[in-house]
């Protein structure tokens, strides 16, 4: 493996150095006595909460600790330090990091620790390139199709429907008996003196008897930087996932499940030092709404650079991703108007497109040929009862979904367009900055222009690492949107230091500043995506998406293997999200991992090999070949015999140190 | 083939049929019912087998009859296709609305008491909700600046994947502790945040009581949650009572639904207090619950700015949900909902803007849990700032012959509106009264006071004005901050009343 610079989670460093502890006593002197001040209040005011009290000292307790565990963490890699192993240790005892005589003799320069801990904490957050091979360009090419779905053996749909049998079943036993003789457990289900129930018996069932089961697979609270790493604050249940106790120790993982495509999560380099000086020169808040007196230089600034990188005239940022859809479309659309929207489009735009008062009717999952048949029937028919013509038609999709990993089908949707004359809204919220060759979303990657979609928002949490959304449109959409958008009018304006955040994120991307690391956070991306799409599938899992989206859904059918591939893969020391029922369709539970720029070929190997004993550990590879990964013999047979029906696909289930070796390469082409 | 090979291979096919049939578990069931039933009557079977059909096609059919379509053929469906002009996605701006962009202030540099426009003057901010003018405490961006160095900006994720951090336990643990509630769930954004709880706890058939002047996101949680709504009129408990009455008259009969009233603690858009003890009363009386929005009380009333439960000495655990901002007075960023271990807990996996957003970035977090330090142990910084209200009040409000405060003494934020005799003598229509109001605000920018108007709600496309329902009384709106002196907050005071005066009186 090769050597990478020092990494103090990767170490197993038994003492730290004295220095070391100073700095780092140093740097949280001041942030523990808040706490304390903060935990004499909490018990002043909240004196007659012990709870309150406990949770507090308890959260104060891992938060000391957290510091201390961010040097002792166990090494996550088996990887050699060089500064502590291989060098004379007699650079490192220089405390006050005077040189020493004898360092003019060696020929390799070790880093001073002071320097060595801020490399190491750097690496951390964002990974050092291992080659230059590992890059790839984000590019559509060729038809572009729908993404083949493979199915798993009949055996593993009906284990699952079973399995949610057992479960609701054992549920329904347990509410039996529960309900007689542990009456106070189900009094909040029940009416109390006059009041109605919370929730709803039957509302509340999943969650009491399904979801509590895998609650702790969920919410797993963090610290620091969600950047290539994750620190977990380590907790634990005694009472069957009801409550968590933090127990003060935390863990250092490999994040697989930020959404920080570009790595910009980083609490160094040039867009951490710019929010520093944005906090030192604006503080944090702009105090007021932006009709008000909430719109800074900095605002317009930001809303400049979104215009000019998504390619449209004018835009308009917001404080929440949320918001942005939930407000947006009752400036667009209302009575008379209709909104076709793709059946899994986000939370959000359900919300807004409810508040607007528009008709809604939803279209099958990237189903062109559905739209097309709701569009004729919709512009023919016109409006219910009254068959008036409809006042316009906004179809709603979204870039990137972040449930299955796929794209929206740009260019049909443009062809439909022309033809049909409706509104595009496309929500970039996961693609923006995830995909085409310069990061700027769909369009991009379709090499379509903007100005053939209506309306382009998207989030800037995701790629920037920062926080809010934006809308960007021609300038009389936005001109209208800043005059009537509740949230410009009402909410709280966009705050300084996440503003500067987007703009030297956005101008990185564009090599405005720091030429080339835009370029390569992108290149590597697009790398980094390809390839543990193109491992998983040669392991045998079923993965779901588009071949160059960075969110790659595995699935796990089964219920019971939610919570069991989580915690192997957090004994493993890797952070991954498991979705399942209702957020997914019951059969399909799914295990999702989001690829950043920030893991080096290193991390996705190490995750390749998590997979693949995991995998073979839960009966996970059971893929049968149809959607890719099979042997390079077996992929020129199929291509010579394409029309032949008859050939069996043999289903991939490659060797690890074979997907290794083979992998780089293979990125290149599609994913076959 | 010839046709004795076909009939040959027909009678075999047929053979082949008849004994994979009889193999077939339950055939000779089948066959006995044929014969049963057939009865020498082939009449009879036909029936039989017409019904079964016909259920068959019952079966199949949607399960509603679908609205009545007009047949159209393929080329009259691209006749029409081609035909459909749609209206363009905005209407062309207005003039009010061409004038709104334009004037809209942009700060140059940090907002404080005295902020630098992008035309390059200085003005008197009474705009920001910078009551305390923690925008410019050093203490604040140094703890700001150390949060940034250990978490970066922004958390990359919703708080149930990996989004929840321990300085956000350690927010909602402060907010809890200083509200005197059991628990507390934070938020991104204050905004959002009533317009999320109250569709995660209401649903169709619950049954909401409201205050008429409650704010937009109260209004658009309301519509979202598809509940029957009752509107009582501004602070009125009696009426209140009234309405409470009536409903539980009329649902006497009818099964247990779930039952809220919600109010503000100090109303956005009028300025005053809610009755608190008197409010609890009834809820108790009559069996309802209360969602508190102390969106703009938080921070600002009682002893510590604990809000009106402080204030009007409640206990907080009286009050079910108690939403707040850490946005506003806190001049941090995020809000909040307090209330029991349950109310929180059910949020946190059915509220849509917790669930579906992503967290509060850490810093503005640790802002917030610093300011409410703050606030706890030092209330001068409340009383500097009352100092400074009453300052303001006394130019305003006695020695006006035109406007009137509505706000309550304790409000930084002045809500003024015309007395009623001045609309009635000037014949001003809400439009007018509006227009007036922007004329009064761009006034006091050319005299270097900054101050805004109450905003009108937007309207949806497509809506008349008749069914827009409540909207707020134009007013002005001026925030006072103990970041000025008492005689700068005098002075601004005179600039904002001479104002008013020069622009009503230029009209006939």
């Amino acid at each position: 493996m090769p050597t990478r610079s020092i990494n103090p989670f990767a170490t197993a460093s038994p003492s730290p150095s004295p220095s070391l502890d100073a700095l780092n006593e140093k740097r949280e002197q001041p942030r523990r006595t808040s706490f304390t001040r903060g935990n004499k209040f909490t018990s002043l005011f909240g004196g007659n909460s012990p709870r309150t009290r406990s949770e507090a000292a308890a959260l104060r307790d891992a938060l000391v600790a957290q510091q201390q565990a961010l040097l002792d963490s166990p090494s996550p890699l088996q990887q050699i330090n060089s500064a502590s192993i291989s060098l004379p240790a007699i650079n490192l005892t220089t405390a006050t990091g005077e040189k020493m005589p004898s360092e003019q003799k060696t020929l390799f320069q070790p880093p001073d620790p002071e320097e060595a801990r801020r490399i190491a904490r750097a690496n951390a957050q964002f990974g050092p390139i291992g080659s230059q091979s590992h890059r790839c360009t984000s590019q559509a090419e060729g038809e572009f199709g729908d993404p083949i779905e493979d199915e798993p053996p009949y055996y593993f749909l009906l284990t699952t429907y079973i399995s949610y049998l057992i479960l609701i079943v054992f549920g329904h036993v347990r509410d039996f008996f529960g309900k007689r003789f542990r009456r106070q457990h189900y009094s909040h289900l029940k009416e109390r003196d006059g009041y109605a129930p919370l929730n709803s018996d039957f509302d509340n069932f999943y969650t009491r008897r399904l979801k509590i089961r895998i609650n702790d697979c969920f919410s797993r609270p963090t610290t620091g930087v969600p950047g290539r790493y994750i620190t977990l604050l380590d907790r634990k249940s005694s009472d069957g996932n009801n409550t968590f106790k933090l127990l003060g120790t935390t863990t250092e993982t490999l994040n697989m499940s930020s959404y920080n495509y570009l790595g910009f999560a980083q609490s160094e380099g040039p867009c951490a030092d710019a929010a520093e000086q944005a906090i030192r020169k604006y503080g944090v808040t702009m105090a007021s709404p932006r009709a008000d007196a909430g719109t800074s230089e900095l605002t317009v600034e930001v809303e400049d650079l979104i215009a000019r990188f998504v390619g449209k005239p004018a835009s308009m940022v917001f404080s929440m991703g949320f918001v942005t859809n939930a407000t947006s479309f009752s400036t667009l659309v209302g009575k008379g108007c209709l909104m076709l929207s793709d059946e899994l489009n986000h939370s959000s735009i359900r919300f807004g497109a409810r508040l607007s008062g528009a008709m809604i009717r939803m279209f099958k999952h990237n189903d062109m040929r559905d739209l097309e048949r709701i569009l004729r029937e919709a512009i023919s028919q016109g409006q219910p009862r009254t068959h008036r013509p409809w006042k316009k038609i906004l179809v709603t999709v979204e870039g990137l979904y972040s449930m299955e990993g796929t794209m929206c089908n740009l260019p049909a949707l443009v062809e439909l367009k022309k033809k049909y004359k409706f509104n595009l809204f496309v929500d970039e919220a996961h693609s923006i900055g995830a995909v085409g060759p310069r990061g700027r979303g769909v369009c991009d990657y379709f090499g379509i222009d903007p100005s053939e979609v209506d309306i382009l928002m998207g989030t800037l949490t995701k790629s920037f690492g920062a926080n809010g959304g934006y809308i960007a449109a021609d300038k009389s959409i936005i001109d209208k949107l800043r005059t009537q958008n509740a949230a410009m009018l009402f909410a709280e304006s966009p705050f300084p230091p996440v503003l500067v955040q987007i703009a030297s994120a956005l101008r990185i991307i564009s090599g405005e500043i720091v030429p080339g690391q835009g370029e390569e956070r992108l290149q590597r991306l697009a790398f980094n995506s390809r390839y543990l799409r193109l491992g998983l599938k040669r392991l045998g899992y079923i993965v779901y998406g588009h071949d160059d989206s960075p969110i790659i859904p595995v699935m796990l059918y089964n219920p019971a293997k939610m919570p069991a591939f989580s915690h192997e893969m957090l004994k493993r020391k890797i952070s991954v999200v498991v979705v399942g029922y209702p957020a997914t369709p019951l059969v399909s539970s799914r295990a999702r991992f989001c690829i950043s720029a920030a893991h080096t070929k290193e991390d996705l190997d190490r995750m390749l090999a998590a997979c693949d004993e995991v995998g073979d550990l839960l009966q996970l590879k059971f893929s049968s070949g149809v959607a890719g990964g099979a042997d390079p013999e077996e992929l020129a047979v199929q291509w010579k015999d394409c029309v032949d029906e008859q050939h069996v696909i043999k289903p991939p289930r490659w060797r690890l140190e074979d997907v290794i070796k083979r992998g780089v390469e293979d990125v290149q082409y599609p994913l076959r | 083939m010839d046709l004795h090979e076909a009939q040959s291979t027909l009678v075999r096919v047929f053979n082949d049929a008849n004994a994979q049939f009889h193999k077939m578990p339950g055939s000779a069931i089948i066959l006995r019912y044929i014969k049963s039933s057939y009865q020498n009557d082939p009449v009879r079977s036909a029936i039989e087998l017409f019904l079964f059909l016909f259920a068959v096609r019952y079966m199949l059919s949607p399960s509603y009859s679908q609205q009545k379509k007009v047949k159209l053929t393929e080329e009259e469906i691209d006749e029409l296709v081609d035909d459909w002009t749609p209206e363009p996605l905005v209407a062309a701006p207005t003039q009010l609305e061409e004038l709104e962009n334009e004037k809209r202030p942009v700060i140059v540099g940090p907002t404080g008491p005295k902020s630098k426009l992008s035309n390059g003057r200085t003005v008197t901010n009474l705009a920001s909700y910078n009551f305390y003018n923690f925008v410019a405490n050093e203490i604040l961006k140094e703890k700001a600046i150390q949060t940034l160095r250990t978490y970066g900006v922004g958390p990359c994720g919703p708080p149930g994947f990996y989004g929840t951090q321990d300085v956000h336990m350690k927010t909602e643990a402060d907010v809890a502790a200083h509200l005197g509630s059991a628990a507390c769930i934070v938020y991104a954004q204050s905004f959002s945040t009533i317009s999320s709880v109250i569709p995660s706890f209401l649903k169709r058939g619950d049954i909401i009581v409201a205050d008429k002047a409650v704010n937009f996101a109260v209004r658009k949680g309301i519509q979202i949650s598809r509940s029957t709504v009752r509107w009582y009129e501004h602070n009125d408990m009696e009426d209140l009572e009234r309405v409470l009455q009536k409903v539980t008259k009329e649902q006497a009969k009818k099964p247990l639904t779930r039952r809220f009233i919600i109010t503000e603690g100090m109303f956005e858009n009028m300025g005053d207090v809610v009755d608190l003890p008197k409010l609890v009363e009834l809820k108790l009386r009559y069996k309802f619950r209360i969602i508190l929005d102390e969106t703009w009380s938080y921070g600002v009333l009682g002893r510590t700015g604990g809000g009106v439960t402080e204030a009007q000495n409640v206990d907080a655990k009286e009050v079910d949900m108690i939403i707040g901002s850490l946005s506003g007075p806190l001049c941090a960023a995020g809000g909040f909902c307090a209330g029991s271990e349950e109310v929180v807990e059910h949020q946190r996996i059915s509220s849509a803007s917790y669930t579906y957003s992503a967290a509060l970035p850490a810093l503005l977090s640790t802002t917030a849990s610093e300011t409410i330090c703050m606030l706890q142990e030092q209330p001068e910084i409340l009383t500097a700032l009352r100092e400074n209200v009453k300052a303001m009040r006394a130019q305003l409000d006695p020695r006006s012959d035109w406007i009137k405060c509505t706000s309550a003494p304790e409000n930084p934020i002045l809500i003024l509106v015309f007395k009623p005799e001045v609309v009635a003598s000037k014949n001003l229509s809400i439009q007018e009264q509006s227009q007036l109001m922007q004329d009064v605000v761009d006034e006091c920018l050319a005299n270097g006071v900054l101050i805004t108007r109450v905003r009108t709600y937007p309207h949806g496309v497509g809506f008349n004005a008749r069914d827009q329902g409540w909207q707020p009384t134009p007013g002005l709106k001026v925030c006072v901050t103990s970041g000025l002196t008492k005689k700068e907050t005098e002075k601004a005071g005179i600039v904002v009343r001479h104002a008013v005066t020069k622009i009503i009186s230029r009209r006939k």
